[in-house]
């Protein structure tokens, strides 16, 4: 009897115990499974950017490491160069020729994509070839293309009558040429997310549209791109955040790497990389970074509100 | 719109048609020379450069001064690329291979860490999730390349500058897998699969490795491909934290443009050289990232 008595109360304990645990399991686990990428997140991210901002405020240098606290200094010492201004209307340069043409041929891509092809997964490969290149190899490839004198694109204009240009030592075809890279490897990107954006657009308003006798442009002007809006926000916020960060192509763009005998084609992320490991002055560096960063969150806010306009004047005009 | 569509159908049976669905063939229009002409421009586009590249890589030192604008390739372009690869100072084959194993370590990371977190995001229930979903789809717009000062102070301290595991670390996780997964679980789990797996007995993550990771398979595979690509061609941070030893692909070209610039037939055929690994990984499977980016859109 009592041996009975002693196994069930193990029994009922047992139970009782891994009736905790699993109770525990249902609680912790979740936690438990989110934590990897929010802890690693706090170390190489947040911890850094927040960092950044502590680096920014010291003397600090790569070899001597942290010095002085001197407040503002770092800051009011960038912003009295002119190699700082110099970069930061190189980035926003740049950023423009990339950005708008990008997102305008890309939709045009996706527009033809879009309509009733033949090999359509063949176009749509051909299209995104480009996006396997290493910025590195495209950058080298384009600055040979965009050379001063043997540069191909040069031969062209030559060829056809018009003047060579100078791709590398003029400020706007530098500016050019190193968005022509951007472009090349983003656009067919681009161009598939619109693609796949327009398919979801119900077939029905189309429909409708040609019954009213609606053109073509009309339906792409007055039916696609208002339904595009949420895709191009995406896609416009996106190229920001990326964009004006710029480096590998410009960095490449000559053998030198430091954007021009002038800085003409030197970006603030060069400007970064040349403070902190060319000058070897990790504060200075630092107060570049968050101007900029401050720089990417107000841009980024701005081309916000500004797509956000422009689409729904669309879709004001579909009404 | 759904009266528009209620007119339209009632205009087709007013002319005596019955209102059908239409497929997307009769609906849109076919594209005409015009639509063909100009996906043949984008496609030469594309091409052209790398075929250029290949051109002036594959000829000598004075191919480029020829100027031509479309030729046949020379025949150097293995002799190019050998002497490239057996360069010391370049050190290619050391580099494809540490590329190989940042890449490979940095995708499998990723897609483990996001499943699992995207697993407890879509299909579990726990105080806060909400706000930290936002959070990780927050971190999306934080541009983090910008720490790059903190970010090499702290792997100074910990001597690993010089070392792969510098460039692996900071990308073990990615929120933008997080939210990817997140995205793709909801709606491909069903929720009686946990409930079954649960009440046999399963622990929790028990129902994960058996049931969530298999189901999530599919967009696993497509947010590997994407993470690999990613990493493969990444530059700013490898290039400032690596030294000789340890560079990946892209750093390795870059110092081969530096040691070479007078000789664009060598550098050139380097740059080819380097395309390749990926454009093999595009042959295999540029069909599964085409489909991967389009879904990614329409949830994104």
């Amino acid at each position: 009897m009592t041996t009975q008595t002693v196994a069930d109360e193990r029994a009922v304990r047992l139970v009782a115990f891994r009736h905790t645990i699993s109770r525990w399991d249902v609680k912790v686990s979740p936690y438990l499974y989110i934590s990897p990428f929010f802890i690693l997140f706090a170390i190489t991210g947040l911890f850094p950017l927040l960092y950044t901002g502590y680096v920014s405020m010291h003397e600090w240098s790569l070899i001597g490491g942290e010095g002085d606290f001197v407040g503002f200094d770092n800051f009011a010492f960038v912003l009295g160069q002119e190699k700082f201004w110099v970069s930061l209307r190189n980035t926003f340069s740049i950023f423009l020729f990339s950005s708008l043409p990008q997102v305008l041929i890309a939709l045009v891509i996706a527009a033809v994509l879009d309509t009733n092809i033949r090999a359509k997964t063949f176009w749509r490969m051909g299209v995104l070839l480009p996006y396997i290149v290493t910025p590195v190899a495209i950058a080298i490839i384009f600055s040979v293309m965009f050379g001063d004198k043997y540069g191909i694109i040069n031969t062209v204009l030559t060829n056809i009558g018009l003047p060579a240009v100078g791709w590398h030592s003029e400020v706007i075809p530098s500016h050019i040429a190193i968005a022509t890279m951007v472009n090349f490897r983003w656009t067919g990107y681009q161009a598939l997310i619109f693609l796949a954006a327009m398919q979801a657009i119900p077939r029905d308003y189309y429909e409708a549209a040609m019954i009213d006798g609606a053109s073509r442009a009309r339906r792409f002007f007055s039916i696609t791109i208002p339904q595009l809006r949420p895709t191009i926000i995406f896609v416009v916020v996106t190229s920001t955040i990326g964009g004006l960060q710029i480096f590998d192509e410009p960095r490449l763009y000559d053998q030198y790497g430091t954007g021009g005998s002038d800085g003409q084609w030197r970006t603030l992320t060069m400007y970064i990389y040349n403070l902190g490991w060319g000058e070897l002055n990790f504060g200075r560096a630092s107060a570049v970074a968050w101007l900029l960063f401050i720089i990417i969150i107000i841009f980024g806010a701005i081309n916000l509100a500004i797509t956000q306009r422009i689409s729904s004047a669309g879709s004001k005009v579909k009404k | 719109m759904t009266t528009l569509t209620k007119e339209a159908a009632a205009e087709s049976l007013a002319n005596g048609r019955a209102p059908k669905t239409k497929t997307r063939g009769q609906l849109v229009n076919k594209p005409g020379w015009l639509g063909y002409g100009f996906l043949g421009l984008v496609m030469v586009a594309a091409i052209y450069p790398i075929y250029w590249a290949f051109m002036i890589g594959s000829g000598d030192q004075t191919t480029i001064t020829k100027r031509q604008v479309l030729a046949l390739p020379g025949p150097n372009f293995l002799d190019n690329a050998l002497s490239v690869i057996s360069n010391p100072t370049v050190n290619f084959w050391v580099a494809i291979t540490n590329s190989l194993i940042v890449s490979t370590i940095v995708s499998v990371s990723v897609v483990f860490f996001s499943t699992l977190a995207g697993y407890a995001f879509s299909k579990l229930r726990f105080k806060g999730k909400g706000g930290l979903f936002y959070f990780v789809i927050a971190t999306l717009a934080v541009p983090t390349q910008l720490a790059v000062v903190p970010l090499f102070i702290v792997m100074v301290n910990l001597k690993l500058t010089g070392t792969l595991a510098a460039v692996i670390l900071p990308a073990l996780v990615s929120a933008f897998g997080v939210y990817w997964m997140t995205q793709y679980l909801e709606q491909a789990l069903p929720y009686e699969l946990i409930e079954a797996a649960r009440i046999d007995g399963a622990s929790m993550f028990r129902t994960f490795w058996s049931v969530a990771l298999p189901s999530a398979r599919p967009a696993a595979a497509m947010l590997a491909l994407f993470i690999f690509i990613q990493t493969w061609t990444n530059f700013f941070w490898p290039f400032i934290v690596l030294d000789k030893d340890s560079q990946t692909l892209p750093v390795a070209l870059s110092v081969l443009s530096n040691n070479y610039f007078d000789d664009y037939s060598l550098i050139l055929a380097g740059a080819v050289v380097s395309i390749l690994p990926l454009l093999l990984l595009f042959i295999v499977a540029g069909r599964q990232l085409v489909k991967g980016i389009m879904e990614g859109a329409v949830k994104g």
